[in-house]
C-alpha cells in the first residue's frame, strides 16, 4: 500500500509526458512539413529533368565562381555583423552611455528597411558597387538580428564570473570573451545564422550592386534560359549551402547554457565608464542605423522633393489601403509562423533529440532559398493540394510562414529552454495542474521573447517582395509591391512615399522589439 | 502580458480582415475558360509582364469602351512565365501579355497557347509576329546607345556596336546581360554577322572591363550619374525618364546606331492566349483591342512605343521603323535564344 502510494504519481508522471511528447513530436513532424514544402518541390524539378542537363548545369566553371562570390560574401557579412552587433549590444548593456534607451530604439531601425531599398540609396548616392556594396548593404540591414538577442543575453547574463576574472588580472577583452562570450554565444550566433541564411537567399540588394552570387544565377535561369530546371538544381545548391551552416551554427552554439539563470542571484551591475573611448561609443551606435536608414531615406526623400510634375500621382487613400493590407498579410504570416514553430520549437527545447534536431534544421530551409523559389514552390503545392485557396490571403500568409518560420523556432526552443524545469516543479509540487503550470510559468517566462519572435517574423514579411508577387490575390497591392511597380517604371519620385511609409509601418514592431528586450528583462528581474 | 492581449487582437482581426479580402477578389477556378460552352461572362483574366503605370490606363480604356472587367495581375514578365508553366492547366490566366518575344515563345513551347485566329495576327506587321499564331507582337521598341553628354557629344558616339570593344572605351560601357531585349540583340548579331564575330565581340566586351546591370534602367541611372559614358538599352526607358526628371534632368541622351547594325534591331512586345480560354469571347476581344487603332495610338502616346498595326505614326522624333528595320534579319531567325545563352555563358557574362 504504502509502496503503491509512492509510485503511483511517478507512474503518472511517466505516462502524461510520453503521450504529451507525442502528440507535440505528431505536430513538429507535421510544421516540418509543411517547412519543407520548398525543397520537396526542388527534389520534385531536380529528379524529373534529365540528370545529364542537370549535371551539365552544375559542373560549368561559372558554377564554382558563384560559389565563392556566395560563401565570400555570406561568411563576411555574418563575421561583420557578429563583431559590430556584439560590439553594439555590449555599449547599450554595459557601458556608461548618455540616452541608452533612444540609442536601443535606433540600433534596431534598421530592421525596418528592406535591403533593396537600402541599396538603392547607395547605388543613387556613391560610387560603391560590387562585393563591398553588397558587403555594405547587407551588413547595416541586418546588425540588429544579432544586436537584438545578444542584448538581450547580455542582460540576462552573470556579470560576477566577469568581475572575479578582472580582480584575477585579465584584461576586459580576455575576461569578457573567458566569462561573458559564453554565456551569450547561444543567443547570438543564433541571430548570426538569421543572418547568414538571409545573405544566402537575398537577390534585390546584390542585383542592385552588380555582385554577381547565386540567386543572380538562379534569377537568370529564369529571366534568360526560361529553364525551370535548371534554376532548381542551382537552388539546391543554395539550400546545401543553407543545411551546412544549420551545421555548423548547431556545431558551435553547443549546449544551450543560460538554462536557469533566470533564477540566479544577481549584483547589481555598474556602468563600465569608457574614459578616453567615450567618443567611441556613439560612432559604433551610429553605425548601421546612419547606413541602414538615414542615407537611403536622405536619398528618396531627394527623389520625392526633386521630382518633376508629372503624371504619377501618390494618392494617401492608395497608400493606407496598402499599409493595411501589408500590416494584415505580415500578421498573418506572424501567426502562421508561430503556429509552425511551437511544436518544433517546444520539441527541441524540451524533448531534444536526433528528431528534434533534424526537423528544427528543416525548418530553416525556406529562409536559405529566394523568394521565387519558394513562391513557385507554395504555387505547385497549393493548386496540387488545396486549388480553392490558390492565390488567396491564405496562401501568402502561410508562405510568409514558412519563409520567415526560421526567425520564431530559435526564439520559440531558446525561449522555453531558458525555463528551468525545476521552477515547474516546483509549481507542480504547489499543486497547480500541468495546464496552470504551462500559462502561469513556463509561458509566462518565456512570453516576451516567443512575442519577439512574432513581431521579426512580422517585420520581415511586410518587405517581403518576390514570393508576394507570385501569391498575393490578383488584384491586392502591399506596399512592397506598389513600391516595385513605380520603381519598375522609373518612377523614383513617386516611389519614394511608399518606401517612406514601409519603412514607418516596419518600424512599429522594430520598436516593440526593443521595448520587448527591456520588458524581458523587468519580467524576468520579477519572476526572480 | 500586455502584448499577448495585443497579439491575439491583432490575430483575430487579421483573421477577420483576410477574411473581408478574400470575398472582395473573385475564385480564380471560376474565371472565364474553365467553361467551353461559355463564349463571355464579361470578365477576364490578365496576366501582365508590362508595368501597371502603362497598362492600367489602356486597361481603364477597353472596359469603359467594351463594359468587360479585367482582372490584372501583374508582375516580372520573367516570373509571369515561370508561373504559367507551374500552373500549366490550371492557370487561371485567360491572356498573357509580355514585355518581350522569349517569354512568350517560352510559354508556347510548353503548349500553353491557343492558336490565334487569323483577324488578331494579320492585324500587325508579319515581320513583328509570331509565324505560328501562337502569339501576336503589340508594339516594337529599338535597341539604341545611351551617352554621358557631358563626357561625350553626340559626334563621338561610334555608330555600330561592334566598335564598343575598342580600347578608347575601357570600363565604359554598360550591358545587362540578364536581360531579354540585350540577349536578342546578340542573336541579331550571331545571325546577321556570324557565331565567330559574335563570339569575338562579347569576348572583346569582357577584355574590355564592360560593366554588367540587372537591367535597362540601371545602366540609364549609371549613365545619368556619369558612371559609364554609354549604355545599350532600350529606346522608351529614355523617354520615360525624360518624362519623370524634364528636360533640364536628362544628362544621358540618345544614340540610334547606323541602320543595317545589330545594335539597331527593334524587339516586340506582345500577347497570347492561354489555351483554357480558346473560346473566351472576352479575351479574344482584348486581344483584339490591343491591336486595334485605339489599342496602339495608346502605345504610341504613353509608352513611346512603335506601333506594329500598319497606318499609326511613331512618337514624334523617333526614326520611322521602317528605317531601322533591317532587311537581311527575319525576327522569326530570332528564336535561336538557347545558342544565345549558352554563348553568354560561355563567355562568362550569365
Amino acid at each position: 500500500m504504502r509502496a503503491a502510494l509512492l509510485t503511483t504519481p511517478a507512474n503518472r508522471g511517466a505516462v502524461r509526458p510520453s503521450v504529451a511528447r507525442l502528440v507535440l513530436t505528431a505536430s513538429a513532424v507535421v510544421a516540418a512539413g509543411l517547412a519543407s514544402i520548398p525543397l520537396v518541390y526542388l527534389l520534385v524539378r531536380v529528379l524529373g529533368a534529365e540528370p545529364d542537363a542537370v549535371l551539365t548545369a552544375l559542373m560549368r566553371p561559372r558554377t564554382l565562381e558563384l560559389a565563392a562570390n556566395t560563401v565570400g560574401l555570406t561568411v563576411a557579412v555574418a563575421a561583420a555583423c557578429l563583431v559590430l552587433g556584439t560590439a553594439t549590444a555590449w555599449v547599450l548593456s554595459q557601458a556608461r552611455l548618455p540616452g541608452r534607451r533612444v540609442w536601443t530604439v535606433v540600433s534596431t531601425l534598421p530592421l525596418a528597411v528592406p535591403s533593396y531599398v537600402a541599396a538603392f540609396g547607395w547605388v543613387a548616392l556613391s560610387p560603391v558597387r560590387g562585393f563591398w556594396g553588397a558587403f555594405l548593404v547587407l551588413t547595416v540591414c541586418n546588425v540588429p538580428l544579432v544586436t537584438l538577442p545578444a542584448l538581450a543575453a547580455l542582460r540576462m547574463a552573470n556579470p560576477s564570473h566577469e568581475d572575479v576574472a578582472r580582480t584575477l588580472g585579465r584584461s576586459r577583452a580576455r575576461a569578457f570573451l573567458e566569462t561573458t562570450w559564453p554565456q551569450i554565444r547561444p543567443a547570438t550566433l543564433a541571430g548570426v545564422l538569421l543572418v547568414a541564411l538571409y545573405v544566402l537567399s537575398d537577390f534585390g540588394a546584390v542585383a542592385l550592386m552588380r555582385f554577381e552570387v547565386f540567386t543572380w544565377a538562379v534569377h537568370s535561369a529564369y529571366t534568360s534560359q526560361f529553364d525551370r530546371t535548371l534554376a532548381a538544381a542551382l537552388s539546391t545548391v543554395l539550400a546545401a549551402m543553407g543545411i551546412a551552416l544549420v551545421w555548423a551554427e548547431r556545431r558551435l552554439r553547443g549546449r544551450e547554457s543560460e538554462q536557469g539563470s533566470a533564477v540566479t542571484a544577481r549584483a547589481a551591475r555598474t556602468p563600465v565608464a569608457l574614459g578616453r573611448w567615450t567618443w567611441a561609443a556613439p560612432v559604433v551606435l551610429s553605425v548601421a542605423p546612419v547606413a541602414a536608414v538615414v542615407v537611403p531615406m536622405a536619398t528618396l526623400l531627394r527623389y520625392f522633393t526633386g521630382r518633376a510634375d508629372t503624371a504619377t500621382t501618390v494618392g494617401a487613400a492608395d497608400l493606407a489601403s496598402d499599409a493595411l493590407s501589408t500590416v494584415t498579410l505580415s500578421a498573418g504570416g506572424a501567426a502562421v509562423a508561430l503556429a509552425l514553430a511551437l511544436p518544433i520549437g517546444l520539441l527541441a527545447a524540451r524533448f531534444r533529440s536526433h528528431l528534434s534536431q533534424v526537423l528544427e534544421s528543416a525548418s530553416y530551409i525556406g529562409l536559405a532559398l529566394p523568394g521565387i523559389v519558394v513562391g513557385l514552390s507554395l504555387v505547385f503545392f497549393s493548386l496540387a493540394v488545396v486549388p480553392a485557396l490558390y492565390q488567396s490571403v491564405w496562401m501568402l500568409a502561410f508562405a510568409y510562414g514558412v519563409l520567415f518560420l526560421p526567425k520564431a523556432v530559435g526564439a520559440v526552443r531558446a525561449s522555453v529552454g531558458q525555463v528551468e524545469p525545476g521552477l515547474e516543479d516546483v509549481a507542480r509540487t504547489l499543486g497547480s495542474t500541468r495546464a496552470g503550470v504551462w500559462t502561469r510559468v513556463t509561458a509566462r517566462i518565456a512570453w516576451p521573447g516567443i512575442g519577439a519572435a512574432v513581431l521579426l517574423v512580422a517585420l520581415t514579411a511586410m518587405k517581403e517582395l518576390p514570393a508576394t508577387l507570385l501569391l498575393r490575390p490578383t488584384g491586392t497591392d502591399t506596399l512592397a509591391t506598389s513600391l516595385w511597380r513605380l520603381t519598375e517604371s522609373a518612377a523614383y519620385g513617386a516611389a519614394a512615399p511608399y518606401a517612406l511609409v514601409l519603412v514607418a509601418v516596419a518600424a512599429g514592431p522594430a520598436l516593440l522589439l526593443t521595448r520587448e528586450a527591456v520588458a524581458t528583462v523587468r519580467e524576468r528581474r520579477e519572476s526572480a | 502580458m500586455a502584448i499577448a492581449r495585443t497579439l491575439a487582437a491583432v490575430c483575430t482581426s487579421v483573421l477577420v480582415l483576410a477574411g473581408c479580402a478574400q470575398g472582395e477578389t473573385s475564385d480564380p477556378s471560376a474565371t472565364a475558360g474553365s467553361d467551353a460552352s461559355a463564349s463571355s461572362d464579361g470578365t477576364l483574366t490578365l496576366y501582365s509582364g508590362r508595368e501597371e503605370d502603362l497598362v492600367q490606363p489602356l486597361i481603364d480604356q477597353f472596359t469603359a469602351d467594351t463594359g468587360i472587367e479585367v482582372e490584372v495581375r501583374y508582375a516580372g514578365t520573367t516570373e509571369l512565365a515561370a508561373l504559367l508553366q507551374e500552373e500549366g492547366a490550371a492557370s487561371p490566366a485567360d491572356v498573357f501579355l509580355s514585355q518581350d518575344a522569349g517569354a512568350l515563345g517560352a510559354v508556347a513551347k510548353a503548349d500553353l497557347f491557343a492558336t490565334l485566329p487569323e483577324s488578331i495576327t494579320t492585324a500587325v506587321d508579319p515581320g513583328f509576329t509570331s509565324t505560328d499564331g501562337s502569339w501576336v507582337g503589340v508594339t516594337g521598341r529599338a535597341r539604341v546607345l545611351t551617352y554621358d553628354s557631358e563626357a561625350l557629344d553626340a559626334a563621338d558616339v561610334p555608330a555600330s556596336v561592334l566598335d564598343l570593344t575598342d580600347p578608347e572605351w575601357n570600363g565604359k560601357v554598360g550591358i545587362a546581360p540578364t536581360n531579354a531585349s540585350f540577349q536578342s540583340f546578340v542573336t541579331a548579331l550571331r545571325v546577321l554577322e556570324g557565331e565567330d564575330v559574335a563570339r569575338e565581340w562579347l569576348e572583346g566586351m569582357v577584355e574590355n572591363d564592360v560593366q554588367l546591370y540587372p537591367k535597362n534602367t540601371a545602366i540609364l541611372e549609371a549613365v545619368q550619374a556619369g558612371e559609364i559614358e554609354l549604355g545599350l538599352i532600350n529606346h522608351y526607358y529614355w523617354y520615360r525618364a525624360l518624362a519623370e526628371l524634364g528636360e533640364d534632368g536628362m544628362r544621358a541622351q540618345l544614340s540610334f546606331p547606323a541602320a543595317g547594325d545589330a545594335g539597331s534591331i527593334v524587339n516586340v512586345t506582345g500577347a497570347g492566349l492561354l489555351d483554357g480560354a480558346a473560346d473566351d469571347a472576352d479575351a479574344l476581344a482584348f486581344l483584339e483591342y490591343l491591336v486595334s487603332e485605339d489599342g496602339q495610338q495608346y502605345f504610341v502616346d504613353a509608352t513611346y512605343e512603335y506601333p506594329l498595326a500598319p497606318g499609326i505614326d511613331a512618337p514624334e522624333g523617333l526614326p520611322a521603323l521602317a528605317d531601322l528595320t533591317n532587311s537581311e534579319l527575319d525576327l522569326s531567325d530570332l528564336d535561336t535564344l538557347g545558342d544565345t545563352t549558352a554563348l553568354l555563358t560561355e563567355v562568362g557574362l550569365l
